[in-house]
């Protein structure tokens, strides 16, 4: 261990650790938006609403089962689940009546619905901070390294990440869903001329990204204190994150979510006050070189 | 005949200044305070509305230029012993210069690239602010700024907004209408064809987007003599969201559009907000019906029935 120790000192591995479980969640919330914008092509600020969703969601079903590891586990399946169904009927009510729109227009749409989804979570949770316990196989430190004290839930975070990675490669590259909705991100008029109805793999898409969105909310509740405005920072950096990779491709936005995870965990650490623009500065430095992101874009 | 019609425009807006000149005599300072935000905020949605609504271009970030004009001024106010004439030209210039540096960066790309570019632009600079304890009171902002004395009687402050409200929509009416407004449109409504009959279709968008950032500074200034206050979130991303929805909701084609439009945000959120704290609901589900069902905006619908209007009457004299 000494040998990882001379090249790195402990504090930066820590801090890379702590941006790399930070980048899980930004991965899989920024995934599930990609997805909606290649295929759907809707910039989705609702996004961030439904992750405040999730989590205030994974509060209740926990909180329901007095904090014990068994509402965890259940408000980690339960959450998304909640979520799905909430993108559901917004998806089927609203948002199915405008894909033909430009996407400014939907984007203040999706605002708006932002706005509503922010008011009626104030209405059902209240404004109070709400606080959901680390269930209790994951208290406590971990030693990384020997003698790394890393928290056990961050690991567990660690362990998600790629899971849902492979999960979601699995859909979309193995499933017929996946293949029909990668169709209909390149040509949604030929998919809907062999006999697809479009509609609905917009549907199934959009829940599908939204229900990322609620596992991302999930997963973060323990972490944070799960209150009103959590939306507000996390759907910049998505949109930021899903721009850098490349409109609409999910491993753009696994690349991005490292990028920015990455440089703010570790921007903390080079200058404390000013951490929180390492990130922006990132993205606009990707920008400038990659103006249309790093990866292949959908569009 | 289009002679007397234009002149009778003119009379009603002559008739809504003398009465927005009267307001204080008999308004209480509340409703003056009120219609002041009105006026600064109807003007930076238009400022936006600019670049939006008759240039085409996805300005995402507009609060920035506002936030920057406010700080700008403030600062000069605060931290340095100019005479405060100063701090009011140089707010506008800041934002108008932010706006040249971040156009030229930005304009390479188009739509809603240009749009989340401006984005992460905006949010480092927001980011900067709130951190920057030191220099602009990070997330505190800064408070009782010590403006001339003659503007800190409300009615003072009142009519300083209502003086260059007027002077700057009309200076940007002339803009929209001028040479300058029509190629501008021209690049909305087609840039290939614009670039291809010898437009600098950059150039004249960058010329946009510094006017535009420009009267944004206008209203950031203005709303430090209304409030006395600059604060981050002045310039954060959800701000600029708001402004764009009054854009929408007025009409982005119409030039008095998002003047109505702010005067609607900010009506709702102060009048809704006695009855129910859950105003933003509210405005979203307007909002929404508007979307739906008016996506010409309040103004443009009602334009539009005037214009039809006018037609059928027309057709039955015709």
């Amino acid at each position: 261990m000494d040998f990882i120790y001379s090249i790195i000192s402990p504090q930066v591995l820590s801090q890379i650790l702590v941006g790399l479980s930070r980048t899980v969640i930004l991965f899989i919330v920024s995934s599930g938006m990609s997805l909606i914008l290649g295929v759907l092509r809707i910039p989705n600020v609702a996004h961030g609403s439904l992750y405040m969703i999730g989590a205030y969601m994974a509060f209740s079903v926990s909180h329901f089962f007095g904090g014990s590891d068994i509402g965890f586990w259940l408000a980690l399946i339960g959450a998304p689940l909640g979520v799905a169904l909430v993108s559901l009927v917004a998806e089927r009510g609203l948002f199915q009546y405008l894909y033909e729109r430009e996407h400014l227009m939907l984007l203040l749409l999706t605002f708006a619905v932002s706005l509503v989804f922010g008011d009626l979570v104030k209405i059902v949770w209240g404004a109070a901070y709400k606080s959901v316990p680390v269930p209790q196989v994951f208290q406590g430190f971990v030693l990384l390294f020997g003698n790394l004290p890393f928290p056990r839930y961050n690991t567990f975070l660690l362990v998600i990440g790629p899971l849902v990675a492979i999960v979601l490669w699995l859909i979309v590259n193995k499933t017929k869903i996946g293949k029909i909705s990668r169709a209909a991100a390149v040509d949604r008029e030929m998919v809907g001329a062999v006999g697809i109805n479009v509609s609905w793999v917009f549907g199934i898409v959009f829940v599908i990204g939204c229900l990322l969105a609620g596992l991302g909310g999930a997963l973060v509740s323990p972490t944070v204190s799960v209150t009103l405005g959590m939306d507000h920072t996390l759907i910049i950096e998505t949109f930021l994150i899903v721009t850098i990779g490349g409109l609409g491709n999910i491993w753009g936005a696994l690349l991005g979510a490292l990028i920015f995870g990455l440089t703010q965990s570790l921007g903390i650490l080079i200058w404390p006050q000013f951490g929180i623009i390492f990130p922006y500065a990132a993205v606009v430095v990707v920008l400038l070189f990659r103006p249309t992101g790093l990866l292949k874009s959908t569009w | 005949m289009a002679g007397r019609a234009g002149q009778k425009k003119y009379i009603n807006l002559y008739i809504a200044i003398a009465i927005l000149l009267l307001f204080p005599l008999f308004l209480p300072r509340f409703y003056i305070y009120l219609i002041s935000i009105i006026l600064l905020y109807g003007l930076l949605a238009t400022s936006l509305n600019i670049v939006l609504g008759y240039g085409g271009i996805f300005q995402f970030h507009h609060a920035v230029f506002y936030g920057v004009g406010a700080y700008g001024i403030a600062l000069v106010l605060t931290k340095t012993g100019f005479p405060p004439w100063i701090g009011f030209i140089i707010g506008p210039l800041i934002s108008a210069a932010l706006s040249l540096i971040m156009g030229l960066i930005c304009i390479r790309l188009s739509k809603l690239y240009f749009g989340m570019l401006q984005i992460s632009l905006g949010s480092l600079v927001w980011a900067i602010v709130y951190r920057w304890y030191s220099f602009t009171g990070g997330d505190d902002g800064i408070h009782g700024i010590p403006i001339p004395e003659l503007l800190q009687s409300p009615n003072g402050a009142y009519y300083f907004t209502l003086i260059i409200t007027v002077i700057s929509m009309w200076l940007m009416y002339k803009i929209i209408k001028s040479p300058f407004g029509s190629v501008l449109q021209g690049i909305r409504d087609n840039p290939v064809r614009s670039e291809m009959i010898g437009v600098n279709v950059k150039k004249h968008q960058l010329l946009g987007l510094v006017i535009a950032g420009f009267f944004a500074g206008v209203a950031g200034m203005v709303f430090v003599v209304v409030d006395n206050t600059v604060f981050p979130d002045m310039m954060f991303w959800t701000f600029s969201l708001e402004v764009l929805i009054m854009c929408l909701l007025g009409g982005w084609f119409s030039f008095l559009g998002p003047m109505l439009g702010a005067a609607v945000v900010v009506a709702l959120r102060t009048f809704v907000s006695t009855f129910t704290v859950y105003w933003a609901l509210v405005l979203g589900i307007i909002m929404i019906l508007v979307i739906f069902f008016l996506p010409n905006g309040i103004l443009g619908y009602v334009e539009e029935i005037i214009k039809r209007r006018s037609q059928t009457g027309s057709t039955i004299k015709g």
